[in-house]
């Protein structure tokens, strides 16, 4: 047999239909569903007389639109608009009779967070949803990335997806981190390597000793933006880390089936010799404390380095960084310490898990937020903000002067009332730095959980090692 | 799904890379859970000033562009999201045809199932139909899809390429989900398999 990649093995396992010119019928294992980008999907469902093919295997939450203050159980404290969206979430759960996590439940959360937690994510599967950030999975070795709604229908319908294979391509971590430097910015850092199209039209797997030493909260981190890279999924072989992981979740197989499962999913890696269509390679050691400047991911820096020019790229950068600049009200050659930081934002699915709560709080224990700081925590499940009250952490983040939030996706893409304001200025350890994403007018500069943390201490972008 | 065979159009130029699907559609218009209507928060943030003023500059704004069909624009056009809403803004707003030299994935992929046809162009024609796109509205654009070509208002054609499947069902208007059920029994076997096989899924 000819070496396969994990991507390959994956992909070979879930090809129901191949029609003559390779487009593939895939067969999606998990569909997770939320309220923003499937109502239409259900209307289509409905207009045509269909059905929901796999209820079981379809899971949905509500995260995009919540509040996440603690009073949200009040109808107020939602605009009519999201309230509609959210009913009709619950409605349609419902009514085709799919697993539903509401906004009551302790365990609703940023769906990305959910899925893997309730042991719904387990390696080797195909993972889909209405949400880019699909990606996350990849970090169990499953094939998971975002479709659209008309997709979203498709899946319901039929519980395939029409697909034509992506490329392979490796991109390798190797040796050590640095004290200070996390999974964001290894994944980050790959961003600023490849840029933002670097990766469309393949699939990433994430290996190296760098890779293989992170959690798995940190593997998802990694994997969760591999679309901020172009590519629609991202994976890491699993191994005994992701099993152990996965053992004793709610929906993982127990006794006999745990054991055919792990004789499976022991076979999903890269053989030695397979083929890949592109490589990248980053020292461990190379790797930085990383914050981004501008309005795309891409736009990536190391702390101890300056706000560059625009003359200092080529093509149609030149013209993208002058409005990134102009956006960002930043001036070519300010050291990025310089720059002062009006509002924290710690969770996302990029880094709402406990590890990244850990990070922060190791950070702010016994220290005080900036005065005049707006900072908050948002958990990324009702259990992950359990488990930080059980370890203390939340009382780190209050006494530090941190608002402690409920679950969901709140700042990171601010369709709850959680925005900046024009001008405002966040640290954020979401994903995304796009102009207006987290608020028309809002700078957002992307970092770690820590990174964070040290910002909302000192008030202005900080070298995290300086406080460690 | 409307079907798109050929356009000729106004083409409105776009000259910036890395358009994402925030600028596209901004989240606040997410909340809505129909798909039309959409067409008159497209590139929202950039075409409207705090107190919803048109901002004259930007080139949907401008007289000549208002009934553009054709959207040229730089490279990795629609990053980021996977919202539909993107091109169903698109779509609402009367434009059926993007051109830039690279697309993200999802959003592509999108495009398809909304009756727009993405081409993608070397980065020098794409800068060819830029220039002539900045004509304004006398430079009609002609795009064929059975021949998969593009004509400039100078006369000059260019050639694509597309998804011998994605061009089939955008020409007839198919709909997806009705192909994948004619081979339901394919699904069922697949399943069936995989079932045995996999009985932890």
């Amino acid at each position: 047999m000819s070496p396969k990649t994990l991507y390959d093995k994956i992909w070979d396992a879930h090809v129901a239909d191949e029609a003559e010119d390779g487009t593939c019928l895939l067969y999606i294992d998990r569909h997770l569903v939320h309220e923003v980008t499937s109502p239409q999907a259900f209307e289509g469902l409905r207009m045509t007389g269909r059905t929901v093919r796999a209820p079981d295997k379809t899971i949905a939450v509500p995260d995009h639109n919540v509040p996440t203050t603690l009073d949200r159980a009040n109808a107020a404290t939602m605009t009519e608009d999201s309230r509609v969206q959210v009913e009709a979430l619950d409605t349609n759960a419902k009514e085709f009779g799919i697993h539903y996590y509401p906004v009551s439940d302790v365990r609703q959360g940023i769906v990305h967070i959910v899925g893997p937690e309730q042991g719904w994510t387990l390696p080797g599967m195909t993972v889909v949803c209405g949400d880019s950030h699909t990606a996350t999975h990849g970090a169990f070795g499953a094939l998971a990335h975002g479709i659209g709604t008309s997709e979203v229908e498709h899946v319901l319908a039929t519980q395939t997806l029409i697909q034509r294979k992506g490329k392979n391509m490796k991109v390798e971590i190797t040796g050590k981190l640095r004290p200070g430097v996390t999974a964001k910015d290894i994944t980050l850092s790959v961003i600023g390597e490849t840029g933002t199209a670097g990766g469309t039209g393949y699939v990433i797997e994430y290996c190296g000793e760098a890779i293989r030493d992170l959690s798995m909260e940190g593997r998802m981190t990694v994997c969760n933006m591999a679309i901020e890279g172009g590519a629609r999924a991202g994976l890491i072989a699993p191994d005994e880390k992701t099993f152990e992981y996965c053992k004793g979740r709610p929906h993982a197989p127990k006794g006999a089936q745990w054991e055919a499962a792990m004789d499976w999913w022991k076979t999903l890696y890269s053989d030695d010799d397979a083929h890949w269509d592109k490589v990248v390679t980053l020292r461990g050691e190379d790797i930085a404390p990383v914050v981004t400047w501008g309005t795309s991911p891409e736009d990536v820096l190391p702390i101890t380095a300056s706000v560059p020019a625009a003359s200092d790229f080529a093509g149609g950068k030149v013209a993208a960084a002058q409005r990134s600049l102009d956006y960002m009200g930043l001036t070519a050659g300010t050291p990025l310490t310089d720059v002062t930081i009006d509002t924290v934002f710690i969770g996302s699915c990029t880094n709402g898990r406990i590890e990244d709560l850990r990070a922060a709080a190791a950070i702010l224990k016994g220290k005080k937020i900036k005065e005049g700081m707006r900072a908050m925590v948002v958990p990324g499940s009702g259990l992950v903000r359990a488990q930080a009250e059980e370890e203390g952490l939340a009382d780190i983040f209050i006494e530090a002067g941190f608002e402690w939030r409920l679950a969901g996706c709140s700042m990171c893409l601010a369709m709850n009332p959680d925005q900046l304001a024009p001008g405002e200025r966040c640290a954020a350890t979401s994903n995304r730095n796009f102009e207006g994403r987290q608020g028309r007018g809002g700078r957002t500069h992307l970092m770690s959980p820590a990174m964070a943390a040290a910002a909302a201490v000192t008030g202005k972008l900080t070298d995290v090692r300086e406080m460690m | 799904m409307n079907k798109f065979t050929t356009l000729s159009g106004i083409a409105a130029p776009l000259d910036l890379i890395n358009i994402d699907t925030d600028m596209i559609i901004p989240k606040q218009f997410l909340k809505t859970i129909k798909r039309s209507g959409l067409g008159v928060n497209l590139f929202d943030e950039m075409r409207y000033d705090d107190d919803r003023n048109e901002i004259p500059e930007f080139v949907l704004n401008k007289p000549q562009y208002r009934d553009a069909q054709i959207l040229v624009a730089g490279d990795n056009f629609g990053c980021g999201s996977s919202r539909e809403h993107a091109p169903w803004a698109i779509a609402d707003f009367g434009i059926t045809c993007v051109i830039a030299p690279s697309y993200a994935d999802i959003f592509y992929n999108n495009c398809f199932k909304n009756g727009i046809l993405p081409i993608v162009l070397p980065q020098e024609q794409v800068d060819v139909l830029m220039k002539d796109a900045e004509k304004g509205a006398n430079a009609r654009i002609e795009i064929d899809l059975e021949s998969q070509s593009i004509t400039t208002s100078d006369g000059e054609v260019f050639t694509f390429e597309v998804d011998a499947f994605k061009k089939h069902c955008l020409m007839n208007g198919l709909d997806d989900i009705g192909l994948t059920m004619e081979k339901a029994a394919a699904i069922d076997t697949f399943e069936a398999a995989a079932t045995q096989s996999r009985p932890w899924v």
